[in-house]
């Protein structure tokens, strides 16, 4: 006699849910549907739900043509490849040490880590910009990329899965003879991939989304990042022609949102992991 | 015994890279701009002087700090309820789903990774009066809507929905993993001991299990509110009216327009003080609620 009352209960949840999803979603359908439209039925006083005439992707082919966008989107590419490989290389032995070893400051280096964990990257925009000036890196790559290739968060990741690998297993390795280098390499960080996994992923949203350092460090469309290539938008042509502005935005967030879509489900595990830590 | 003869000098390179970089690329910006907040220095300016709370005094009687700080608050205080809550219903709604559980939490977490600065744009076209779809909806029920990003008593609520938006997920996902954490049987003892609705169960059983996260939730969320910046940046620029102007971007004009560079300092010493007592506390949250 459960067994009504619960199906109902289970149908009015799935309701509920997938309302909340579509209006979740309501900005980003409404940009793709703009970005769809032909020029004449934006500002039509006829609303149209749907494009009066299929233009295909003649936005998204002006989006590309009218602004650098390609070029945005490479330099995002290459500033957040760049700075997830430095951010790796220097977290995992330093988290190694820091979860395993025994050497005198130990105990300063953490408290640096946590001091950067707590430290808001946006604080440190205007000494690193002051920094950066001073150095004559303002719109480099450099400038982009430098500033980030420290990681706390990730340093702290990484040493909690460091944590939780047996000691027996490094002094076994140890006992075959193999170097510190080798058992990080060969034996450690295949253990600790989903935790390297996770860095890569919170790096990889954090950086390709930045707005605020780009805007800081970068003067010429030349070396802007697709979020600010955004910002540039607006102050060219094409920031007052919708379709083809839209279709730029949904071109700037696609790529991460296709990554997040492919790896969701470890991703988000990774990431409620490292809220609970 | 061996250790101390195989503790060589391999440890010491292995964390010198971090440690460098800690210390050039956080430790000694940190130090720069506390330091420069205590003088007049300014950016293609002369040598400093030390002028002690000075730039301190000047800041808090900047009209536009108070309006930063008021407005940040308001921001704040509207923002990290509203998503807790909409993070807390989502989390009870989807952790009782036997079918769609991992569909639903990639949707509603959609928002959080999606480029802040794109999806303003598309807020901007959702609530434009002439092609938005908020605005078409209203009309249809007979309202008429008005330009809330122009209108200086909304703009600020407007990027608070859009704030709300994209940070829900994150809540919605601490919410699910700690729901995990509710033990079967303290529901079936609830049954058994007649506490029988679902909103019965839900009050007494499942609400105080999620008490501690709901606290780590509400300082993590509050901590990243505190940060707006992407969609003033892209969509009011402050405006209308300073109506959101908020900290990071009274810090980013302050710094970057108008080169008050130990003004800009001063402000982001204080940012990062309040920043620093809510991270303690959430450390202090996530200590108490690990039992270690």
């Amino acid at each position: 006699m459960m067994q009504p009352s619960s199906r109902l209960v289970g149908i009015v949840r799935h309701l509920l849910l997938a309302t909340g999803a579509m209006l979740v979603l309501l900005p980003l359908l409404w940009a793709i549907r703009i970005s769809f439209l032909p020029a004449e039925d934006v500002f039509s006083p006829q609303f149209h739900l749907l494009p009066s005439r299929w233009i295909g992707f003649e936005n998204y082919a002006r989006a590309l043509t009218a602004s650098p966008l390609l070029r945005f989107l490479v330099n995002g590419v290459v500033v957040c490849a760049a700075i997830i490989l430095c951010q790796v290389l220097v977290a995992i032995p330093c988290a190694y040490i820091l979860a395993k070893g025994r050497i005198v400051g130990l105990r300063l280096i953490w408290l640096a880590v946590l001091v950067g964990l707590v430290v808001p990257p946006a604080a440190l925009a205007l000494p690193l910009f002051i920094m950066a000036a001073q150095l004559g890196l303002i719109d480099t790559y450099a400038a982009l990329i430098l500033p980030w290739t420290i990681s706390p968060l990730g340093i702290f990741l990484l040493r909690q899965a460091f944590l939780r690998v047996p000691d027996e297993l490094i002094e076994a390795a140890r006992l075959d003879g193999l170097g510190e280098v080798e058992i990080l390499a060969r034996i450690l960080v295949p253990l600790i991939t989903p935790a390297i996994g996770a860095l890569i992923m919170i790096s990889l949203v954090a950086h390709w989304n930045d707005l605020l350092w780009p805007s800081v460090v970068v003067t010429s469309g030349d070396k802007a990042t697709p979020p600010f290539g955004v910002m540039l938008f607006q102050v060219q042509e094409i920031g007052s022609d919708y379709g083809p502005l839209l279709a730029g935005a949904i071109m700037i967030a696609a790529p991460l949102l296709l990554v997040f879509i492919l790896t969701q489900r470890r991703f988000l595990d990774g990431l409620s992991w490292t809220g609970s830590k | 015994m061996n250790r101390r003869g195989d503790a060589s000098l391999a440890p010491y390179l292995m964390v010198a890279p971090a440690t460098v970089l800690l210390l050039a690329l956080i430790l000694a910006p940190l130090a720069l701009v506390v330091a420069t907040a205590f003088t007049d220095w300014h950016l293609g300016g002369g040598a400093a002087a030390f002028v002690g709370f000075d730039t301190f005094v000047t800041l808090l009687d900047e009209p536009d700090f108070r309006t930063a700080v008021w407005n940040t608050a308001r921001y704040v205080v509207f923002v990290v309820p509203a998503t807790s809550v909409a993070g807390l219903v989502a989390a009870l709604l989807i952790a009782e789903c036997r079918r769609g559980q991992a569909l639903y939490r990639m949707l509603f977490f959609l928002p959080s990774v999606a480029t802040l600065a794109a999806m303003s744009v598309a807020w901007q076209m959702l609530l434009s009066p002439s092609v938005g779809a908020l605005p078409q909806i209203l009309r249809l029920v007979g309202l008429t809507p008005g330009n809330w990003l122009q209108d200086p008593d909304r703009a600020l609520s407007a990027l608070g929905l859009i704030g709300i938006w994209s940070e829900a997920g994150f809540a919605m996902l601490f919410f699910l993993a700690g729901l995990k954490t509710v033990p079967a049987e303290l529901h079936e003892a609830a049954a058994l001991d007649g506490v029988g609705t679902l909103l019965d169960r839900l009050w007494h059983v499942t609400l105080p299990h999620l008490a501690p996260i709901t606290a780590f939730v509400l300082v993590f969320s509050s901590i990243h509110a505190l940060r707006v910046f992407d969609t003033v940046a892209i969509m009011t620029r402050g405006g209308p009216e300073k109506s959101t102007l908020v900290a990071l971007y009274f810090i980013y004009q302050e710094a970057f327009s108008l080169f008050r560079t130990n003004l800009a300092a001063a402000a982001t010493v204080l940012f990062i003080a309040a920043v620093l007592l809510l991270s303690l506390l959430q450390l202090y949250l996530t200590r108490a609620r690990g039992g270690r």
